[in-house]
């Protein structure tokens, strides 16, 4: 899947709001690409022109040569907010993609119950999500997505406000079911520890209007364990450089008035004293 | 909650039986344990004496200290004497068929006034939140109508309906669709486009996404409206009955009154509040089965 001088702005005349700004990227087949960013960078509108639910303003996204005209099932997308739906079970959400085209076979419904037992929710089959911890639902979002075996993977910040222990056991459960079955995948998170443990390729994103700053292979050995990476001295010097890298995006960013730059700056200036 | 094994699952004959079996015992159960919980809570209590406090204000105020503005009104012993006598003064108790008559009639009007609002007011009000063209069209002369009370429809009403019946079943019927359709509407409304761009990136075509997410995701609104719309169709039944009409209980409150029958004017309105009272517990019990992903939480743990 390729982006090419990718540009999105937001109103017109004197109000026009530049998010996107000649933004060129790959995500590579089979690889899990990450993209970290500032906060409020633009990188969900990033996601909405991927998934095709709006339309760049200028510049060309393709996927396997072919442009994004709209919606389809040869990306999914698993949203920052939980998107089950709430009046059907975990089942029939998982089934759904599948029942929609017309798929309820036999082979989908064993594939369904693979899933439920690779993201552990087998015994929550007939649960509504409101039946559902905060990570599960994020599990069960993620069987929801990979049963239609897209061409890629979009994930929008899928862990996001969950506390740091669920947090963590996401983590591990994704990198499995990564490692499993290898789907292409492109990942926005603003958690560079969570960009290091997962990614084959990181993308460090400027401050708004956005564009690729930096690409960042992380060719340490799969599959990985978080204890790992914590004392891997090859992860350490990508951490280092990333962490370099949105310390300068976030003081732009705090030059433009931006009070989530203002906390980032902050815990990178402790980090250094201290380390 | 029990585990369910992969190979229960696969076998389907066997464990939808069981399911179905354990289901109707866990409804007893979950029946009989919501009564207790609820006969230990001090919720039917604090009713009773809301209710008692209620009488004996009647009591007092006509009976006891017989208050210069209630110096007309029946006490509540007068009126219970005459609700449950066997040879009633004025003609209307619990043992004259009649008074059946006037429950039966003004139900059925209830029925197929309520029934009609809400086969046309929920399309209608889903398409009205779903098609914004159609809703630009539509809404406008929808507001413009809606404030026009069912009361100001009765000349209209008796002008455009022969007999008796039809005009007040119009009449009760439009202040029910009104509610209905507005909150279907609001309800198509309130629903996360989230959902909506989750089914489109799975695969659902327009149909689908209306039957799957629009629909469902609207069903709470639509139950709220059809609570209000069962509410206001007693009452602009009840003003059709008094003008037009020869049974139901609205007709037995305004002849009792022309006819000076002072309690069965109160039997009639008592006999109003206990009849809406169940219309309304109805519609909520079909809303609670219908939406169980919201009354789930609330059951005994159980995975089915």
């Amino acid at each position: 899947m390729v982006a090419t001088n990718v540009s999105k702005s937001y109103g017109a005349g004197e109000f026009t709001k530049q998010v996107v700004q000649n933004c060129s990227f790959t995500i590579e087949s089979g690889k899990l690409t990450v993209m970290i960013g500032p906060s409020g960078c633009g990188k969900s509108t990033l996601i909405r022109l991927l998934a095709g639910f709006e339309r760049a303003s200028s510049g060309t996204i393709t996927i396997g040569g072919k442009p994004v005209t709209g919606p389809g099932l040869d990306r999914m997308v698993v949203f920052q907010e939980s998107a089950l739906f709430p009046w059907m079970s975990t089942y029939d959400n998982i089934m759904f993609g599948p029942r929609a085209r017309g798929e309820d076979t036999p082979e989908m419904r064993s594939f369904a119950e693979l899933l439920l037992q690779k993201v552990g929710l087998d015994g929550f089959r007939r649960k509504y999500p409101s039946q559902l911890s905060g990570g599960m639902q994020r599990r069960a979002e993620l069987a929801r997505s990979m049963i239609n075996k897209p061409d890629v993977m979009i994930l929008d910040e899928p862990f996001r406000g969950l506390d740091a222990m669920t947090k963590r056991l996401m983590q591990e459960y994704y990198a499995n079911l990564y490692e499993e079955f290898r789907r292409t995948t492109f990942f926005v998170t603003t958690d560079i520890d969570e960009a290091i443990y997962l990614a084959d390729r990181i993308l460090i994103m400027t401050n708004i209007p956005t564009q690729v700053r930096t690409v960042i292979d992380v060719d340490l050995p799969r599959p990985r364990h978080i204890e790992d990476i914590t004392e891997n001295d090859a992860a350490n010097a990508i951490k280092m450089k990333a962490l370099g890298l949105l310390h300068e995006e976030a003081m732009k960013s705090f030059a433009g008035g931006s009070k989530a730059a203002a906390d980032f700056i902050d815990a990178y200036s402790r980090r250094m004293v201290k380390g | 909650m029990t585990e369910t094994s992969p190979v229960q699952v696969l076998t389907t004959e066997v464990p939808r039986a069981i399911a179905v079996d354990s289901g109707a015992g866990a409804s007893l159960a979950l029946a009989k344990y919501r009564l207790s919980l609820w006969l230990k809570s001090p919720r039917p209590y604090l009713m009773l004496i809301g209710f008692a406090g209620f009488l004996g204000f009647w009591y007092l105020s006509v009976e006891v200290w017989k208050l210069p503005r209630f110096s007309q009104m029946p006490g509540p012993t007068e009126v219970l004497h005459e609700w449950f006598s066997k040879d009633p003064t004025y003609g209307l108790s619990i043992f004259i068929p009649e008074y059946y008559m006037h429950i039966w009639v003004s139900t059925r009007r209830i029925a197929i006034a309520f029934f009609l609002a809400t086969v046309i007011g929920v399309p209608f009000g889903l398409f009205l939140g779903w098609s914004e063209r159609f809703k630009q069209f539509v809404f406008p002369v929808f507001e413009f109508l809606r404030p026009v009370p069912p009361l100001a429809w009765v000349p209209l009403a008796i002008v455009m309906f022969r007999g008796s019946e039809t005009p007040v079943i119009f009449l009760t019927f439009l202040a029910s669709f009104y509610a209905t359709a507005l909150n279907t509407m609001l309800g198509v409304e309130s629903i996360d486009v989230s959902y909506v761009r989750a089914a489109n990136c799975l695969g659902a075509t327009r149909w689908q996404v209306f039957r799957h997410v629009i629909v469902p995701g609207a069903m709470p609104f639509i139950f709220t409206g059809l609570q209000i719309s069962v509410g206001v169709a007693w009452f602009s039944l009840v003003a059709g009955e008094m003008v037009s009409g020869q049974y139901g209980l609205g007709y037995v409150i305004n002849t009792s009154y022309t006819m000076v029958r002072y309690p069965t004017i109160i039997i009639g309105m008592a006999t109003l509040g206990l009849v809406g009272y169940v219309t309304s517990a109805a519609v909520r019990l079909v809303g609670d089965y219908l939406m169980q992903w919201r009354t789930r939480e609330l059951a005994l743990g159980g995975d089915r």
